[in-house]
């Protein structure tokens, strides 16, 4: 049997019937035990003080608003190459939710900037990187609504994503080149492991296991949504023909 | 050069409207195409044109050697008759400019903006066009809309002129063009049969039980 | 090729409004921004350079959806799609038809408003050079949004919302030339980044332009 198989809307419905709650359920579950243990039993940073416990939030949703945007691309490719519309589906029900994880991104970031950096506010790489990536998005949706066969949509967004993704990865060096900013000299860097204790890692790679799996509950199941809706309209234009 | 489709399906907008067409057209037959709003001619002919793939089926001649004659006649209107016609003689490669403009009767008219042409003048511009591409096979989706009817039966002779030259064409027309040589093809037959009774279903029906 | 690229600009001439349009655009800016930000030459000499590029950006960005949409509409484009020039030439070639009638007369009259907004003596040479090498891939670039959405009807917003982050790589370092060029500072590596999106924007872009534009022909 090949994984292709999944790729049937049917087949695709019947399993995500199936897996769909136990991913909720599980991703409830890291959140809440995550969310608990981070904010509440790990001790305040000597310098940061409790501000710090925003990465909690943070940090895993800035991972997931790129990783979103990656699904989106692989699903795209494989939309173009194999023309599964479970695949295209797939990209279209990714989008907004990508697209909630970078605002959660910057505003978290911005209430944890105004303690540390004394501002909303910065054009720090990262931050400007993460709003361009919300324009990405922003686009990448309005193309998806703007045209109105299904299967034209899916093309051209297809195409918009590969595109895109060039440019987004560019736009990310040339942000660097642009200004070397704040992130990288705060006192807590997060890509560096050995400036995290694993008083905070540990809590950490629970919520980022919560976001990761919420990520594919709500795919999963705004997938289900699209398909449902697509399998209507198909419906509805074949009544209108006959 | 002969045109040939195989068991040819076409879709607009995701919906199958034609199945099962298979027809010959060799050089220097005419063969119309009839059929109710909506059958699916102008989908049909964009297939052929090379425009959208067809759902199943094969078709032989490559588009390389059609012509394709829209709706919309693709005129500028800020560019003079001549103009319009040479642009479209240095796309494809030709020198026939002159004689087109004599055929389709413009020579009066060459030096005039499209934006100041009639109606049927357009038309007749537009229908010039397919004698500048030097191509083949016609593809004509209702060549004769607004064109009177001396117009027409100058059309006409022009078609007969192509065909005797060893071209062909395809018209999807009601008009009588005088080709009285012309096979009529009623597309009515071809229509696709619906899901409920027994046709092919599309992506989103035939997964669902 | 040359066919279609003589036609476009003649189109271009005759029906008029789009260069022009932009070129005004351009200069209505560089008066508004004085205006608004206060005559201190220090302050305006600093910000011309990124004033410049992101007025010249928004000039180009007016233009875009002419690129494919009139050809759209009357059916030249089926015709084009059907003729033997293959597609990706016609949107290469419409590209710089684009090109020619906003972006080179934007490089032209920019030094012109640098004077306007106190750019520094040391910046001009840069900030024609830079406009000259990234406009064309402005060009490019809102050739491959304006095949995006061809098929959508009043286009044009969508179209900047597409086009714009696209733009932005080109923008910093098109900008970061000047600023540089302006402060005497080494200019080779922005420059020479430009002229690769330039470049690979030119080589690349027009085939993903016309799976696009064939997309939205079906």
């Amino acid at each position: 049997m090949s994984i292709w198989e999944y790729a049937n809307p049917k087949r695709f419905m019947q399993t995500s019937a199936w897996v769909l709650p136990w991913v909720a359920v599980l991703a409830l579950a890291c959140l809440v035990a995550g969310l608990i243990w981070g904010f509440f039993f790990t001790p305040d940073d000597f310098r940061q003080g409790s501000t710090v416990k925003i990465i909690y939030l943070h940090v895993p949703s800035a991972m997931m608003a790129i990783n979103a945007w990656v699904m989106m691309l692989v699903t795209s490719l494989i939309w173009l190459v194999r023309r599964h519309h479970v695949s295209a589906l797939a990209a279209k029900a990714a989008a907004p939710i990508g697209l909630t994880f970078t605002v959660i991104a910057l505003v978290t970031g911005a209430f944890w900037g105004q303690p540390m950096w004394g501002t909303w506010w910065a054009w720090d790489p990262r931050l400007t990187s993460f709003l361009i990536l919300t324009l990405f998005y922003l686009g990448y949706i309005a193309l998806w609504q703007a045209v109105e066969n299904p299967d034209t949509a899916a093309d051209l967004t297809a195409v918009l994503c590969l595109v895109g993704s060039v440019f987004a990865l560019l736009s990310r060096y040339a942000v660097l080149f642009w200004n070397q900013g704040l992130h990288q000299g705060a006192s807590l860097s997060l890509d560096k492991e050995e400036n995290v204790a694993d008083v905070f890692w540990l809590p950490l790679l629970v919520c980022i296991a919560g976001f990761v799996l919420l990520f594919v509950a709500l795919v999963l199941m705004r997938t289900r949504t699209e398909i449902r809706a697509r399998r209507l309209q198909a419906l509805l234009a074949r009544e209108r023909l006959a | 050069m002969e045109l040939s489709v195989s068991d040819l399906a076409v879709a607009r907008g995701g919906l199958r409207v034609l199945e099962g067409l298979s027809f010959r057209l060799a050089a220097g037959r005419a063969l119309i195409l009839r059929g109710p709003n909506g059958v699916g001619k102008t989908t049909l002919l964009r297939t052929l044109a090379g425009l959208q793939p067809p759902l199943v089926g094969q078709v032989s001649l490559p588009p390389e050697a059609i012509a394709y004659a829209a709706h919309a006649d693709g005129l500028k209107a800020v560019l003079t008759v001549a103009e319009n016609l040479e642009f479209w003689a240095a796309i494809h490669g030709t020198d026939r400019v002159g004689r087109a403009l004599e055929e389709m009767n413009l020579v009066a008219l060459r030096n005039r903006l499209a934006a100041n042409l009639s109606a049927g003048q357009k038309r007749r511009l537009g229908l010039a066009r397919l004698l500048v591409t030097g191509r083949e096979m016609w593809l004509l989706d209702e060549p004769t809309v607004s064109l009177d009817a001396a117009s027409v039966a100058l059309f006409g002779g022009v078609v007969r002129a192509h065909l005797a030259a060893g071209g062909a064409a395809l018209i999807a027309t009601h008009i009588d063009l005088g080709l009285a040589e012309a096979e009529v093809l009623e597309l009515g037959p071809y229509r696709a049969k619906s899901p409920a009774a027994g046709g092919a279903r599309g992506d989103f029906d035939e997964v669902f039980g | 090729m040359g066919a279609l690229l003589s036609r476009d600009l003649r189109l271009a001439m005759r029906a008029g409004g789009g260069f022009g349009l932009g070129l005004a655009f351009f200069l209505l800016l560089a008066v508004l921004v004085p205006l608004g930000v206060g005559p201190e030459g220090g302050t305006l000499g600093r910000i011309a350079p990124g004033i410049l590029w992101v007025g010249a950006l928004l000039a180009c960005l007016l233009s875009l959806d002419r690129i494919f949409a009139l050809d759209f509409e009357d059916g030249s484009l089926d015709l084009l799609a059907t003729s033997p020039m293959p597609l990706e030439a016609v949107v290469a070639v419409k590209a710089l038809a684009h090109w020619m009638v906003t972006g080179v007369p934007l490089t032209l009259v920019a030094p012109v408003l640098g004077v306007l907004l106190n750019l520094p003596v040391e910046g001009y040479g840069w900030l024609v050079l830079s406009l000259a090498l990234g406009t064309p891939a402005l060009s490019v670039i809102g050739a491959f949004g304006a095949a995006l959405v061809v098929g959508v009807k009043r286009g044009g917003l969508l179209l900047s919302l597409l086009v714009l982050p696209l733009y932005v790589p080109t923008l910093i370092f098109g900008a970061e030339v000047v600023k540089r060029g302006a402060a005497g500072l080494e200019v080779a590596v922005p420059l020479l980044l430009l002229a690769g999106i330039t470049l690979a924007a030119g080589a690349l872009l027009p085939f993903a332009a016309a799976a696009a534009i064939r997309i939205n022909l079906r």
